[in-house]
Order: C-alpha cells, then structure tokens, then sequence
C-alpha cells in the first residue's frame, strides 16, 4: 500500500506530468485563461487519463505481448484512446448530462492531449503492475489539475500586469512557467543556487 | 514554382510551427537538453510529417470526409512506427535519450494539422514543399533553443566544450525550468525582432513618401 501512495506522489509533485516531464503543454497553455476551464479540463484529464491507462495496461499485457505484436504499440494505443475518448463521450451525455456538460467539450480535445498517450506509454516503460498503473495516472491527473488551476489563478492576474510589448501572451505564459517549474523542482530536492551555477 | 517555394519557406519564420504557430511545444521544450537531440527530434517529426503528408494528399480525394480524422491518425501512426524502429537500428543513443517522446510524436498536433489543413487540400508537390519547410522549420526552432540550453547549462555544444574551464555551468537551463525559460524568451525576442523591423518598413515608407 506504502508503495502505492508513493507512486501516486511521485505523479503528482516530484515528476509532475507537466512541470517535469513536459506533457501535456497545449491544454496547460491554451485552455488556462479562466479558472473555470481550467478546472473543467483538469476534471476531464483525470477522468480519462485513469480510464486509458487501464485500458492500455490491459491490452499491451493481455493482448500485444502475449501475441508477440507489441511493435503495433504506437499505432493499438492512439487508436484505443480516440474511441475511448469518443466512447466517454456518447456514456456520459446518456448517462450523466450534468457532468457531460461540465466536460464535454473539453473531451475531443483530450485525444490529441500527449500526457493521455505519455502516461499510457510510460506505465508500460516503467514496468508498472496493474494497481500502480491506477495509481499512476490518478496520480498523474491530479498533478495536471493542481498545476493547470494554478497557472489559471496567475495568468488572470497576468492579464492586467502591464507585461513589455513583445512578451505579451505566451512568452510572459512560458516564463511564469519557468518560475513554477521551479519551485517544482523543490520536490526532488534541488538547492536554487546549485541550479544557477552556484 | 513560386507557389511551391512559398509552401517550402513558410515554415521556417512567417509560419514557425515552435515560435509562430505554438504547435508541437512538449518535443520542443522536453527534448532540448543538448543539440544533438534537438535535431535528432527535429528530423524524426520532418519524416514523419514528410510521409504522412504524401500520402494524406494522395489519398486526400478517396478518405470520406467523416472518418477522416481517424484515417490520419492511423497513417501517421504507421510511419512513427517505421520512424521509431529504425532510428533504434541506426541511432540506438538518440533513440534513448528522446525515449517516450519519439511514438509521442503521433499526438503532435504540428503533423495532424498539416494534413487536415494542407495535405487534405493541395497535390502532392506541394504537400511535400509543405511537409518539408514545417518539418525543417521546427527543426531550425529545436535546434536553436537546445544550442543556447546546451551552451549555458552544459558549458558544450554537440559536446564539445566552449565555455572555457572557468565556465561554471547554469544547470537549470538543461532541467525543466530552463526549457520554459528559454522558450519562452526566445519568443519574446522573435517578437521583438519582428515589430522592429516592421517599424523600419514603417519609417522608410514614410520617408519616401515626404520626400518622394
């Protein structure tokens, strides 16, 4: 158990899927104007991040290793997440419209969303069992919300800082994030003066 | 011929698929700790984009409209394969360092949206001037960020040592914050670049109309 909640941190903070490992970037830089889309497409990412990551898992140890075709990886798991994004999309606007309504037009955006496809290729990589594989991408998804809530919060105060002309939008976005990477990189325990030169 | 050069040279600033576009930023900030990987990055998603682009644009009249989508994803998925295994035949150190990045080059939206905005539409000579320019373009913009990474946070380029001994290396420039960093400014100083230059235009027209 010990070993999952450490995985699961690990996601979240240490390797933080956007921070850290730089998945993820478009939505973190596209869909993070307002705080409430920024929470809408977090809530979308956990979501099928953790559904994609089991269904991947499955099928590379059930299916592509055990048939020996595990070279059609690239081509089985696009293919797996962009009709289970689809998929997700058809159960929930039967089955649950509030919540269809809170994500759903985050949805088709997640297909092309690498961290989806990176966790997915990274629980196989790292040799991950079935249980840490859940843990992982819940893990994983909850540091994608932290984060791109945060920048969220920043980028409204962003908008009325009197920013230089040609640093306006993403440059003065990719700066801040440069800030908040750093921080991040607190959580493995890098001293700020070694990473400048100190 | 003309129509062809521009689809080719688009790429590389007017259309700049890192620094203009804002398209296909995870390879370009994760991959950018060292020259070498910048291209090695840059040349992989140029094949990719290169096959995939031919072949959306030869089929482009026979894919129905509304499975498109798909049929792209499969066909560039196809050739990342090819691109994957082979780059781990030739360039098994490259192929290592780039790791999840290089099957991550399938979501690149830089490669879906040539084909759903240019491959789709225009004939193969052209698609492939396309494929080409973006494909070199992103390269050009890799490879410059991950020089000056390199530079300032390994003292190295291509490893080879530049800074002198004395150097005592930035090394947040090759860890994440760096990438963002320097992204980041590196934008910023296109911008800058470019809004200059345009008030030169801006002044020298003036000029010629006062004193023409």
């Amino acid at each position: 158990m010990a070993d999952l909640v450490v995985v699961f941190f690990a996601a979240a903070l240490v390797n933080n899927v956007v921070l850290i490992r730089f998945l993820g970037i478009c939505p973190y830089l596209g869909v993070s104007q307002t705080l409430n889309t920024a929470v809408g497409m977090g809530g979308a990412v956990i979501f099928v991040m953790s559904i994609s990551s089991v269904v991947t898992w499955l099928i590379q140890h059930n299916f592509l290793v055990r048939f020996g075709i595990d070279y059609l990886q690239t081509v089985a798991f696009i293919l797996v997440i962009a009709s289970l994004v689809q998929f997700v999309e058809m159960v929930l606007l039967r089955y649950s419209p509030p919540l269809y309504r809170a994500l759903g037009v985050f949805l088709p955006l997640i297909t092309t969303n690498c961290a989806i496809m990176g966790i997915a290729l990274l629980n196989v990589t790292e040799g991950y069992g079935f249980l840490e594989t859940v843990f992982h991408a819940l893990g994983a998804g909850v540091g994608f919300l932290v984060v791109i809530v945060l920048f969220a919060a920043m980028r409204e105060r962003l908008d009325r800082a009197d920013v230089p002309g040609p640093m306006k939008g993403t440059p003065i976005a990719l700066v801040t994030a440069a800030l908040m990477s750093m921080a991040f990189m607190a959580f493995s325990g890098f001293d700020v003066t070694a990473l400048l030169g100190g | 011929m003309s129509r062809i050069w521009t689809d080719f040279a688009k790429g590389f600033k007017i259309e700049n698929p890192v620094l203009r576009l804002v398209l296909g930023m995870c390879p370009a900030l994760a991959v950018t700790t060292s020259a070498i990987n910048g291209i090695g990055m840059g040349l992989a998603t140029t094949a990719v984009l290169l096959m995939s682009n031919i072949i959306v644009s030869l089929l482009r009249n026979l894919i129905p409209k509304k499975i498109r989508i798909p049929c792209f994803i499969v066909i560039i998925a196809s050739f990342v394969t090819i691109v994957d295994y082979t780059m781990a035949a030739l360039v098994p150190p490259v192929h290592e360092a780039l790791g999840i990045f290089i099957p991550l080059i399938v979501v690149n939206c830089l490669i879906l949206g040539r084909a759903e905005s240019f491959a789709s539409r225009n004939p193969v000579i052209n698609s492939v001037a396309d494929g080409l320019g973006m494909g070199l373009g992103f390269t050009l913009a890799l490879f410059v960020l991950a020089s000056i990474r390199e530079v300032l946070g390994a003292g190295t380029i291509f490893g080879l040592s530049v800074m002198g001994s004395a150097y005592r290396p930035a090394i947040m420039m090759i860890l994440p914050p760096g990438a963002f960093l320097g992204l980041g400014l590196l934008m910023g100083a296109m911008n800058w670049w470019d809004a200059r230059a345009r008030r030169a235009e801006l002044e020298a027209r003036k000029e010629a109309l006062t004193h023409g």
